[in-house]
């Protein structure tokens, strides 16, 4: 009985050709939600910090004097938790996996925002004093 | 009398997954007795609950473990709502439900691979992580992650499952069912495989239920006990019945895993089926006083989570019981009297995760 029904599977599959893909030759599966690695957009930014907050892997540094993001990808464990937490959505999930590395560094991003002039209060005329 | 020797088996060996030292007393080739050990990868999870806020912790929880990792974030976050007695909506209840099930499939389905590797069934074991690769597809495609799923949270889940994908995921049930039995044909029926298990690391009922096993382990030893039947999540509202065989053996055991198999398809069809409408969360304020045992069946057993919150954000105190703790000691009844080529199954057997044992 056994024999049978694996005898048949394993025909089957040396018929189909081999279950694996040769990663990263071919890319991997992945779908429109797979959480693969967080990007950010230093253009919208706004160094609020809360990301680096609410990461439980404490993968993210910002610092807000000198304008950068920092990630360490050794330990962002790509979670989501800083994409739902960022107030201004700069950050995105991407769907790939980072490429292998051997030595641990740290990404910096420089922080471009610039913070819009504030439009002046539209002058009354009437100079209180 | 024959002389006794002693064989270290492990941390590293080629049938284990993860580092657990068992030294073993030999007489000849049969084993007399078994001292294990464990501590090699102790991560000090549990202290950081006092480092990351409560609702982040959840992340944490996941982590404990690499297969069960779902189970573990539902137990902590389970644990957190009874204490602030926060009501958790249905829909959210009902989708915990589906992925916890979906998390047992690809469990049982890596561990029928491993089982099959320890064997020598190489055919086998490619097969299992075969069908398994298509549970992990449908994780993947629902909540964003392989084996980490993190969808879980204080106050319900992060993520919906859209009417069509629920509706898609049930058409594929009844094919993948037949590709399970067909898998579970040749665990079954294969004469080898028979003969490789059958009377393999026999441990008794009462044996078995007075050492505190848990799960597969205490229901192929005939205990028909299972957490699922406390009713958390949906299961009160859904029809199952615990699997279990009365011989007590690694073949057994091997039948309850395949067992289950079945009743968690059963169950997806059943809460795919009954899935209420509705909101998937609710907003959570404040922070937990107060302390709770949360119990929770896992594939390899019940895990107790044990959370005490003194009303700040930060838990003054988290502790895990994972069914693999509960089942070494049934382990060291089982291996006196076997061969020591047997040793691999009979660890095997009882499906061991060191990660989440040490944490
Ligand atoms: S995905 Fe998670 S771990 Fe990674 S940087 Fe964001 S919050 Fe931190
Ligand atoms: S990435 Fe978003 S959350 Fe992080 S500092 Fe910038 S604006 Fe704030």
């Amino acid at each position: 009985m056994g024999f049978c029904t694996m005898a048949k599977i394993v025909i089957r599959n040396l018929v189909h050709g081999p279950a694996t893909r040769r990663y990263p030759a071919v890319p991997q599966r992945a779908c429109p939600i797979t959480r693969g690695h967080v990007t950010l957009d230093p253009a919208q930014c706004i160094s609020c910090g809360l990301c680096m907050r609410r990461c439980p892997a404490q993968a993210i540094q910002v610092d807000k004097a000198e304008k950068v993001w920092e990630i360490d990808r050794f330990r962002c464990i790509a979670c989501d938790a800083c994409v739902e937490a960022c107030p201004v959505k700069c950050l995105t999930m991407e769907t790939t996996y980072i490429a292998p590395v051997t030595e641990q560094t740290v990404e910096r991003h420089a922080i471009t925002y610039v913070k819009p002039e504030k439009k002046k209060k539209p002058e009354t005329g009437q100079a209180e004093g | 009398m024959p002389e006794r020797i002693v064989v270290p088996f492990g941390p590293q060996h080629p049938v284990l997954p993860e580092p657990i030292h068992l030294d073993l007393v030999l007489e000849d080739e049969t084993v007399v007795d078994v001292v294990p050990s464990i501590g090699y990868i102790h991560r000090g999870l549990e202290k950081l609950v006092t480092k990351r806020e409560y609702p982040e912790f959840v992340h944490v929880a996941e982590r404990i473990c690499g297969i069960c990792s779902f189970m573990h974030g539902m137990a902590y976050v389970q644990g957190i709502e009874a204490i602030m007695d926060v009501e958790v909506p249905d829909r959210a209840r009902y989708l915990r439900t589906i992925w916890a099930e979906c998390s047992r499939l690809h469990s049982h389905l890596l561990w029928l691979g491993l089982f099959a590797d320890a064997m020598g069934f190489e055919n086998l074991f490619m097969r299992s992580w075969q069908l398994r690769e298509s549970v992990l597809d449908v994780l993947e495609d629902t909540t964003g992650g392989r084996v980490i799923q993190g969808t879980c949270k204080v106050g319900g889940v992060r993520r919906d499952i859209k009417g069509e994908k629920l509706s898609d995921i049930q058409k594929t049930l009844p094919e993948f069912e037949q590709q399970c039995r067909d898998l579970t044909d040749v665990f079954l029926n294969d004469e080898s495989v028979k003969y490789r298990l059958g009377g393999l690391g026999v441990i008794g009922k009462s044996e078995a239920y007075d050492l505190g096993a848990a799960g597969p382990t205490l229901r192929g030893s005939g205990v028909d006990w299972d957490a699922r039947c406390l009713g958390y999540a949906a299961y009160a509202d859904l029809d199952f019945k615990p699997v279990s065989h009365p011989a007590g053996d690694c073949y057994a055991r091997c039948a309850v895993r395949l067992g289950e198999l079945f009743t968690s398809i059963d169950l997806i069809n059943q809460a795919v089926e009954k899935m209420p409408e509705g909101p998937i969360d609710v907003k959570v304020t404040g922070a937990p006083d107060g302390e709770y045992f949360c119990r929770v069946e896992q594939p390899r057993g019940e895990v107790v989570h044990y959370l005490k919150g003194d009303g700040t954000k930060h838990l003054t105190r988290a502790r895990v019981r994972t069914p693999t703790l509960a089942n070494i000691p049934p382990l060291v009844k089982m291996l006196p009297g076997c061969q020591l080529a047997d040793v691999p199954v009979i660890v095997l057997s009882i499906d061991p995760c060191i990660s989440c044992t040490e944490r």
